[in-house]
């Protein structure tokens, strides 16, 4: 059985904010909701799925569920953190394949900003009972120093350079100054990149994202429903998720866990790599672009480097277009977690609602494709591949 | 010399009691598998390879050599996370001390150094400096 066809993406929404000292986190989820619902033409009493990860308060989904008043037959609270919702998608187009539920709403939202949290240079502890801890908290290890050991490891094997790695920021920045809304809108080059402080070597601060409040929501609904709304039709073809980890002490941190994601979702949605018109790819760090970018098959293993470079990642400059919204690394990274996002500028695109001076021509068919955790411990890596019809 | 950091103590619980048992006598121990034969860290009631629970602790040489690092450089005091590839097989997540942290590389021989944790009671951490 697969669920290519089997489910549409009806509704998208950004919220704007990005620091949201005025506002609760469940007030952040209920906005977001409204607003992925207003752009579908739905309303809350037609959402019998509710998918959400462990961003949200209370106990899994049954606060919000509470808060917002729904009326349900269908939940799943999958975390697997800023790929949740990439997973969500996939569940969600599962369970209405399945005849599960027929309209199902997945949130996100965060407030790291404005609860001063300090997120990437800090170490995360996830509490005692978690089996890893004891053997790694000792040692300090934080969100960008993670990531900055596959940047190193890369950067021996394959060659790969701080130069290249800059070029993912450039990118971004060229989409970021269109975006009224991103937070980092300068646009940036190379230099820029590799003359900012070092923050955990060989990681720069520009080769990091924003932190960022705010919130966004998905709406998933059977193909008949998406064909009664008077909006672009945007259909689900493939969706993959896998989780890669340190597999006992066998550990390869130059590739991630989009080696199995991307081709479980390229075989199920039929299509190719070369296919793709635009990618939303996962930014946390530059890094974390490229090793994504190699593993989804869009260029050769170790060879990520050379592709990003001069442009290629900028729309109407380069071949593959990606993050038109300035993505994590200067538009927006929500609670800290970024996959959300990427399917709502994927969706974006596919409608042909992108900014006019980063819309891709013809665009028909694209990938969000979201990393969470951490790519040098443990993560999820999930991938959803869409088509306007 | 850079600055030496503080380090957390480690909670043992009942899978890992022996482990750092052994650490405070300044052992580095291994997961051995002794179904498939291979080894694992961290070390666990099963074997992540095989999946038998017929696991003891080996000890570890205590050499090996540097997998990736990074300095974080906005630390107070700044410190060098690594991954150490041991001479048995397994990397393993550490930090590396009393070393130029400007002179760090991936494949320097490296060897085991424990180091104290806050409190005095408790065990003491498997960190690793310049061979």
């Amino acid at each position: 059985m697969s669920i290519n066809g089997k489910a549409y993406i009806a509704g998208v929404y950004e919220h704007p904010t990005r620091k949201a000292v005025d506002k609760s986190l469940a007030q952040l989820h209920a906005e977001s909701a409204l607003g992925a619902l207003a752009d579908a033409g739905l309303s809350k009493d037609d959402v019998d799925g509710y998918f959400c990860a462990g961003d949200v308060p209370g106990l899994g989904a049954l606060s919000m569920v509470d808060y917002m008043g729904l009326n349900l037959r269908h939940m799943d609270t999958t975390e697997s953190g800023g790929s949740s919702y990439v997973i969500h998608v996939g569940h969600a187009a599962e369970a209405i394949a399945m005849g599960k539920c027929s309209v199902a709403l997945i949130t996100l939202a965060g407030r790291p900003r404005a609860e001063g949290m300090a997120t990437g240079t800090a170490p995360r502890n996830y509490g005692s009972t978690s089996p890893d801890v004891a053997f790694e908290f000792p040692f300090g290890p934080t969100v960008v120093n993670m990531y900055a050991m596959c940047a190193m490891r890369h950067m021996y094997q394959y060659g790969t350079t701080s130069e290249q790695l800059a070029w993912i920021k450039v990118a971004a920045s060229h989409h970021a100054q269109h975006n009224e809304h991103a937070m980092l809108r300068d646009v940036v080059t190379v230099e820029d990149v590799v003359n900012s402080p070092m923050i955990s070597d060989p990681l720069h601060r520009l080769d990091c994202c924003v932190i960022s409040d705010g919130g966004g929501a998905i709406i998933v609904t059977s193909p008949e429903i998406a064909k009664s709304l008077k909006r672009p039709l945007v259909k689900v073809l493939g969706v993959g998720e896998s989780p890669k980890t340190q597999m006992g002490g066998k550990i390869d941190l130059t590739y991630s866990g989009a080696v199995r994601s991307g081709k479980t979702a390229f075989d199920e949605a039929k299509v190719k790599p070369s296919d793709m018109k635009y990618a939303s790819i996962y930014d946390s760090f530059t890094i974390t672009v490229l090793m994504q970018l190699e593993d989804l098959g869009f260029c050769e293993k170790g060879k990520g480097g050379a592709f990003v470079s001069d442009g290629n990642l900028i729309s109407g400059v380069g071949k593959l277009p990606f993050n038109t919204d300035g993505g994590g690394l200067c538009n927006n990274h929500p609670a800290n977690r970024g996959g959300l996002t990427k399917v709502v500028e994927a969706v974006r695109q596919l409608r042909g609602e992108a900014h006019p001076a980063v819309q891709v021509k013809n665009c028909d068919l694209a990938l969000a494709h979201g990393t969470g955790g951490s790519l040098g411990t443990r993560h999820g890596s999930a991938t959803v591949i869409m088509e306007r019809e | 010399m850079a600055e030496q950091r503080t380090f957390p103590t480690p909670e043992a619980d009942p899978d890992t009691e022996a482990f750092w048992a052994a650490a405070k006598q300044g052992k580095l121990m291994l997961g051995s598998c002794k179904s498939c034969g291979e080894k694992h860290y961290y070390p666990r009631g099963m074997c992540p390879h095989c999946g038998s629970s017929n696991v003891e602790l080996t000890q570890a040489s205590g050499k090996g050599e540097i997998y990736s690092w990074s300095v974080l450089r906005r630390a107070q005091p700044p410190y060098a996370i690594a991954y150490v590839t041991l001479e048995e097989g397994p990397t393993m997540m550490t930090n590396i001390i009393e070393a130029d942290l400007d002179s760090l590389s991936i494949g320097q021989k490296v060897v085991l150094k424990f180091s104290p944790t806050e409190n005095p009671d408790g065990p003491p951490v498997p960190t690793f400096k310049p061979a």
